[in-house]
């Protein structure tokens, strides 16, 4: 059984009286613990697939299963990573990590001793009683991926999560995100627009066209990790993915150009 | 720049204000009655703070005594007035006030009917505050809730109608009901504009004490001052003034020191 199910996705938004439709036909299966990028321009809809695998979107037409149950609502099982992190700021951050685990009545203690462990594997245990302001936009993300680790969830869904950060933090992470999916062999959803990010990170990377969001084409990484950015056979990959997602970039500037010009 | 000099800068105006105020007062400019010299108010406002009798053990306390002056009692009196009316008006405005944001249809039945009395004058209520409570502290009490009332609410509902959506997402997603996002999301990231509301609420509440004990009563600053009139003791009205001030005055900083504490985690209060 597939992990996620997306069977004939649309989803079509209604603005001033104007319907865009946003995805259309999307079929797509994610295998347990597998690692799939959503690989588009902006305008591609892969975050709003992405939200509608959350629950926080519902299709318009076709189905969404999460590990085979129909997606209703937003749930626990589905735990997302947000680029503006989402980080609850009136909360410190072992309180931001542990806001999870009290909802689910777990003892202080209990939520105490797995917070903490969690900080410590991500390296942010002195920052416990910090503020979100007081951190870094990577020390942020990380706060805001151990906060979804903490109620261990099968599936992790990432809205470009690194998008925000310069390239050194963002690389740091991304070996980070790496290191918790082999230990912990999550189901991960991830949407980037970035071509190298997905080469970097995925098993396959799902290119998207532009508006209406449809498959393009789902390209598979066989190589092996750690992947090295500057290989040939990386470069291969880059070259192949760059001229798909570039036909849609210039599709989207295009339409933008006629949208403005109206 | 030294701290000597920072003090002088401030200081200068105030004094040299009070020096041309004393200057034309004893070169008998103006009459006393009109305007007292700022040493003849000082002097009043010590005998009106000081205790009336001479210390005896036999009576109770030392700090019993301390405070038995005029003045402090007058302070107690409205402090707690401005109190007590502020935790009506304020207790009832902030549950209606998170309902009302968190609610639309609760928002468009009630706003009509607010967005009428709101613009009402609290003062223009006190006819009906004597006919419905008496006279005392009841009215007063109705007076400084009413004032207290509508800041409060309309910051809190504003501060629920604001809080960012993404907030409310990653709580739903991480499993959070109705009640706990209520309680644990809407209601701290609303706190900033309800602050600002309790803020405008106190001083509104502080206004209207005032007003509300030039009616009716026998103790507090406001009724002092009026009392001070009757008796043409302008030097009594200033120092009873200057009270006031100085009550505004605590109260404001208090409530400075209870925000950047609630509000620690704000990122707008960095320095």
């Amino acid at each position: 059984m597939s992990a996620i199910s997306l069977r004939g996705v649309g989803i079509v938004f209604r603005t001033g009286g104007r319907e865009v439709v946003a995805v259309d036909g999307v079929d797509l299966e994610v295998r347990e613990g597998e690692l799939v990028c959503l690989l588009g321009p902006s305008g591609c809809g892969k975050s709003t697939l992405l939200n509608a695998v959350a629950g926080f979107v519902r299709p318009t037409s076709g189905e969404v299963l999460a590990s085979g149950r129909a997606v209703t609502a937003p749930g626990p099982d589905r735990a997302m990573v947000f680029q503006e992190y989402a980080l609850f700021p009136w909360m410190t951050v072992a309180d931001n990590v542990g806001f999870g685990l009290t909802l689910r009545g777990e003892p202080a203690a209990a939520v105490r001793e797995k917070v903490d462990a969690l900080l410590s594997k991500l390296g942010l245990l002195e920052f416990r009683e910090r503020f979100p302001k007081d951190l870094s936009g990577g020390m942020r993300q990380r706060v805001a991926i151990a906060r979804v680790l903490a109620i261990d969830p099968p599936m992790l869904l990432m809205d470009e999560p690194f998008g925000a950060l310069d390239a050194l933090t963002r690389r740091n992470l991304q070996d980070e995100l790496l290191r918790i999916w082999a230990e912990l062999r999550k189901t991960i959803l991830f949407v980037t627009h970035g071509i190298e990010e997905s080469i970097y990170l995925a098993d396959r990377v799902v290119v998207m066209t532009y508006r209406p969001g449809t498959v393009k084409e789902i390209v598979p990484i066989t190589l092996p990790r750690p992947r090295d950015p500057s290989s040939a056979e990386f470069n291969a990959v880059k070259r192949r993915l760059a001229e798909l997602v570039m036909e849609e970039q210039a599709r989207s500037e295009t339409a933008e150009r006629r949208a403005t010009a109206d | 720049m030294s701290v000597i000099a920072r003090l002088a800068r401030s200081l200068a105006v105030p004094v040299l204000v009070l020096a041309a105020w004393e200057a034309v007062s004893r070169a008998g400019l103006v009459s006393p009655l009109v305007l007292p010299a700022p040493s003849q108010v000082a002097l009043r406002w010590l005998a009106y703070l000081l205790p009336t009798e001479p210390y005896d053990p036999a009576t109770g306390s030392w700090l019993r005594w301390a405070v038995s002056g005029e003045l402090p009692h007058d302070a107690f009196t409205s402090l707690y007035r401005v109190l007590g009316g502020f935790a009506i008006g304020a207790g009832l405005a902030l549950p209606l006030g998170l309902f009302m944001g968190a609610r639309p249809l609760v928002y468009e039945m009630m706003n009509p009917l607010l967005q009428i009395l709101r613009p009402i004058p609290p003062i223009a209520f006190i006819p009906l505050a004597i006919l419905w409570f008496g006279l005392g502290n009841p009215p007063a009490f109705f007076l400084i809730s009413l004032g207290a009332f509508f800041p409060v609410l309309m910051n809190t509902i504003a501060g629920v109608r604001n809080v960012d959506a993404i907030y409310l997402r990653a709580a739903r997603n991480l499993g959070a009901g109705e009640w706990t996002l209520f309680r644990r999301v809407m209601v701290p990231a609303a706190m900033p504009y309800i602050l600002t509301g309790v803020r405008v609420g106190f001083g509104v509440a502080f206004i209207v004490v005032i007003v509300a004990e030039m009616i009716a009563v026998n103790a507090g600053l406001g009724y002092r001052i009026l009392e001070a009139r009757e008796y043409f003791w302008s030097d009594k009205i200033i120092a009873g003034m200057i009270t006031i001030g100085l009550a505004g005055l605590g109260i404001d900083t208090a409530m400075n020191h209870l925000n950047a504490w609630l509000l620690r985690w704000h990122r707008g209060l960095d320095t």
